[in-house]
């Protein structure tokens, strides 16, 4: 029996070295040539969708890199792309884009999609946000009723237009105790609304996903604020020389492409019926809309 | 029985010192072993018992020193582990592997690399030898302390040892099963001519399995020899107390001839000569020849003994009398044995002591016998009588003073 | 409790129709995690042993660190991971963050202190004259600290599955420095989170469910072996 332990661990330990090898190897064909890995920064609602899911293995069966999408929030996202940790962001957070641009750490932004932001709530809606067409004014009417609203609180895209349409009403909600900051991304943040009845600010895409269990409704939309734009943003390689600009430009480029941009017309029809995304390569900010 | 003829030690120790918070633990200067005897070492605790087997067998580093074995010196002509594969020991706890009673009597032959079929028959060997046969696949936690001690001898034996050091292998046990255990261990040791080294605080342990007998004392070796020697002519007064001596008198020689020497009693105590024996007649001292009494300084009596022995008069020696070599006779008279010393006494308390009685007698100086638990019933010994207090003069050993 | 039911309902099916990308997450998982705590296993126990034996001037802060490194927050390792694999940072170079070695990196850093403080405390508890006898059996002083090591096997044993179970329900450092990328970093426990935060909780507990399950097959043959050869 106890030959039988002897052989037991000698085989475990070769077949875990063997593991171990596997691993690292695997690791050597993805990536031989340091080209070869293209570091994506975008973030975790981005990624929520799906529609990465679907882009990414066309890419890259068409160009042969390897992706490492790593999904945060927004502000991580940005500051990757500032250290030279990344190769290329896909972000949707207008000011600290224009910043990042600013600061010399992008060239190349270029504008790929949009959805939309939407107000959900209760289906009861008490602070009778319904009939307002402005986000401002949905807003101004919560506060004054004092509803209980679910902020993300992480500095994500969405939050920081949140941020945007409170500073527009005129209201600084932090603090109050209808105000609630969950510093979770957006499906958690959707799933403490419902749980709690209250209302929050998301992203179309994310809900249209979760709607089946959520039990809220949408209670305001389409106001132009509202707008959730999509860029791309290659890392500027001559301030970090060490990233992959041929790939970053590879992707960004296949972003903005015809074939892509049809791909990404259609995504979430299927499933939700209608699309989570609008393309928009080439148009003008000014032509957005819906 | 010392060997007379100059055969190589099998062992050799030159000034050993060990060293441990800063004091010196163990400072010997030299220790010979000779192949197949029986050396037991004994001494209080503390006294580096221990410390002197761990150091022999190289088990510990020696701040200083040298082992040499059959002649070779370790760590120089002889490689530190080649030597420890020379020997074996044993420790107060039997110190067994979580594993069967077999694969630890194996495990001394697994480490030298010896094939399992050879094992097998060594090792069921031993174990007959060492009666735990029926123990063979026991898990070795399950044993009884006297189980799990044999399976430990059994496991030292199994790998033939040179030299056997044990240290104190049957401290933990009950004295049946330890004298079982000493039995067996004694026939095995005769019949199979391994030297021993042993470190026992059971002094009868080593009166029974000894050959010689070293004594031990504050980290050096105080006096070593045949059990003969040790427990009858020790030294110094403190290995007379510790090997057993009860009596212990201070005196000054006064005349020695003939290979006798008379020493006057330094005592504290009077002579109950004067309230015991109010009667003279044939209980009276003064008809006793033997029973000397000399007038001191200040006119007390002062008690005479006599020893065997070679002393210059003037010295100041202490007299040990062992408890075994003091008869007690009743009232005044006395056997006429060969006892030169006789001195009434009487009887201060009685107290049992294993199979004997330990009998304190005042005789103007503390003696200490030991009788039978019949003699006492068959002399009517009680506290207060009586008695006469005889040894013979070649029973006091006399230590030197200063 | 519907969900729950559920959630192992979806597990079981998973499993059986061997959906490929699950299987893949789990076999990644067992990988990765298992490669990190063959790892702490070398390193701990061959570190925890030398320790226990030995005696040397800052011993005891040695000892205090290898205690404090068994609680370490596994997010403050993965943070630090994450720097020093940076492109920028130290070992940039070696373009290890976002892989699986990087995750496995990041375990074995958090597992090797957990084996190696149970090692130290089993080694030290075996008798302080053991060392003496299996020296005085002939040992060499290889053999004696292998004897020693089989003797505290139970103990070891109980090291290497925390060390085991440690790595395999990590999950801050595994998402900090692999990137939970689909089919190449996402493991059991990072898509776990994946999935509750996109609101998929089915998923996620059918996730959770496989994790368990493969979790106590694992550490049933790890227990198996610890409990093996108990002579009655």
């Amino acid at each position: 029996m106890k030959r039988l332990t002897r052989l037991a661990l000698t085989f475990f330990s070769i077949f875990a070295l063997l593991m171990f090898a596997g691993v690292t190897t695997a690791d050597a064909a993805k990536g031989p040539a340091k080209q070869k890995n293209i570091i994506l920064a975008t973030t975790t609602s981005t990624q929520d969708t799906g529609l990465l899911d679907i882009l990414i293995p066309i890419f890259e069966k068409k160009t042969g890199y390897f992706v490492k999408t790593i999904a945060v929030g927004s502000g991580q996202a940005m500051t990757m792309g500032a250290k030279g940790e990344a190769d290329v962001l896909l972000v949707h957070s207008q000011a600290a884009e224009k910043k990042f641009m600013t600061d010399g750490n992008g060239v190349n932004r270029r504008l790929v999609m949009h959805n939309d932001f939407i107000i959900v709530g209760p289906p009861s809606d008490p602070a009778t946000i319904r009939q307002s067409k402005k986000a401002a004014e949905g807003f101004k009417k919560i506060s004054l009723s004092k509803a209980l609203f679910i902020s993300r609180g992480d500095n994500s895209g969405t939050n920081a237009k949140e941020k945007e349409i409170w500073k527009a009403a005129g209201i600084q909600p932090e603090g109050q105790k209808w105000y609630q900051q969950t510093g979770l991304g957006m499906g958690q943040t959707l799933n403490v609304a419902a749980e709690k009845k209250g209302y929050t600010l998301a992203d179309r895409g994310t809900y249209l996903a979760m709607k089946k269990n959520l039990g809220l409704d949408i209670l305001l939309e389409g106001d132009g604020v509202l707008l959730n734009i999509y860029h791309v943003i290659e890392v500027n390689p001559v301030k970090w020389p060490k990233v992959n600009a041929a790939g970053a430009k590879a992707f960004a480029d296949f972003m903005v492409s015809k074939k892509t941009q049809a791909i990404i017309k259609t995504f979430g029809i299927e499933k939700f019926g209608s699309p989570l995304f609008f393309p928009d390569a080439g148009k003008k900010l000014e032509d957005l809309g819906k | 029985m010392t060997a007379n003829e100059p055969s190589m030690p099998i062992l050799q120790g030159e000034n050993i010192q060990v060293q441990r918070g800063g004091k010196q633990i163990l400072d010997v200067s030299s220790l010979k072993i000779v192949p197949g005897e029986v050396l037991s070492i004994i001494g209080p605790n503390g006294a580096g018992k221990t410390t002197l087997l761990q150091a022999l067998s190289q088990l510990i580093r020696l701040g200083k020193g040298d082992i040499y074995f059959q002649g070779k010196k370790v760590g120089a002509d002889m490689a530190p582990l080649d030597y420890r594969r020379c020997l074996s020991m044993v420790f107060q706890e039997a110190l067994l592997f979580d594993t069967t009673v077999y694969a630890n009597v194996a495990s001394g032959l697994k480490i030298r690399g010896v094939k399992s079929s050879e094992i097998l028959s060594i090792v069921n060997t031993r174990l007959e030898q060492f009666g735990i046969g029926h123990l063979r696949d026991r898990s070795a936690k399950t044993l009884s302390g006297g189980e799990a001690q044999r399976t430990s001898l059994a496991r030292a034996f199994a790998i033939q040892p040179q030299l056997l050091f044990l240290d104190e292998p049957f401290a933990a046990l009950d004295p049946p099963t330890r004298e079982t255990l000493l039995e067996d261990l004694n026939r095995i040791l005769r019949t199979s001519g391994t030297t021993a080294i042993m470190a026992t605080h059971d002094q009868g342990e080593a009166l029974r399995l000894s050959d010689r007998i070293a004594v031990m004392n504050e980290g050096r070796i105080v006096q070593i020899g045949s059990p003969a020697e040790i427990m009858n002519h020790p030294v110094d007064e403190f290995i007379a107390t510790f090997v057993g001596v009860e009596t212990i008198i201070e005196g000054r020689v006064i005349k020695c001839e003939r290979g006798t020497a008379t020493i006057a009693v330094h005592n504290n105590g009077k002579s109950p000569a004067a309230h015991a024996f109010p009667d003279s007649g044939a209980g009276s001292i003064n008809s006793n020849p033997t029973a000397l009494l000399e007038t001191g300084a200040k006119g007390e009596e002062v008690p005479l003994l006599e020893a065997a022995g070679q002393v210059r008069p003037g010295e100041r020696v202490f007299c040990c009398i062992r408890p075994e070599h003091v008869t007690i006779s009743p009232g005044g008279r006395h056997d006429r044995s060969s006892a030169r010393n006789a001195f009434p006494a009487i009887i201060d308390r009685i107290t049992p002591a294993g199979p004997f009685h330990k009998v304190h007698l005042n005789g103007g100086f503390p003696i200490v016998a030991y009788v039978t638990v019949q003699s006492i019933e068959d002399l009517d010994l009680q506290a207060g009588a009586t008695v006469t207090a005889s040894f013979k003069a070649t029973a006091v050993h006399m230590i030197r003073r200063g | 409790m519907e969900i729950i039911f559920e959630g192992i309902k979806q597990a079981l099916s998973l499993l059986i129709s061997l959906d490929p990308e699950v299987m893949g997450i789990t076999w990644l998982s067992l990988k990765v995690s298992g490669t990190a705590t063959l790892i702490s296993l070398f390193i701990g126990i061959g570190i925890g042993t030398a320790v226990a034996l030995t005696s040397f001037p800052g011993r005891q802060i040695v000892v205090g660190l290898i205690n404090t490194g068994m609680g370490l927050p596994p997010v403050v390792v993965g943070l630090f991971v994450t720097i020093f694999l940076w492109r920028n940072g130290p070992f940039g170079n070696l373009e290890i963050l976002y892989t699986p070695m990087a995750i496995i990196i990041a375990q074995a850093i958090i597992a090797t202190p957990i084996v190696m403080g149970i090692t130290l405390a089993a080694m030290q508890q075996l008798p302080q004259k053991l060392r003496l006898q299996i020296l005085a059996l002939g040992a060499t002083r290889f053999q004696m600290v292998w004897l020693l090591i089989k003797e505290a096997k139970l103990s070891l044993m109980a090291a290497i599955m925390a060390g085991f179970g440690g790595v395999i329900s990590e999950v801050g450092a595994s998402i900090m420095v692999g990137g939970n990328i689909k089919g190449y970093t996402r493991v059991l426990t990072t898509a776990t989170v994946m999935e509750t935060s996109k609101g998929n909780f089915d998923v996620a507990i059918a996730l959770s469910v496989i994790l368990l399950l493969f979790a106590f097959a694992i550490n049933m043959v790890l227990t198996r072996v610890q409990q093996r050869e108990r002579p009655r």
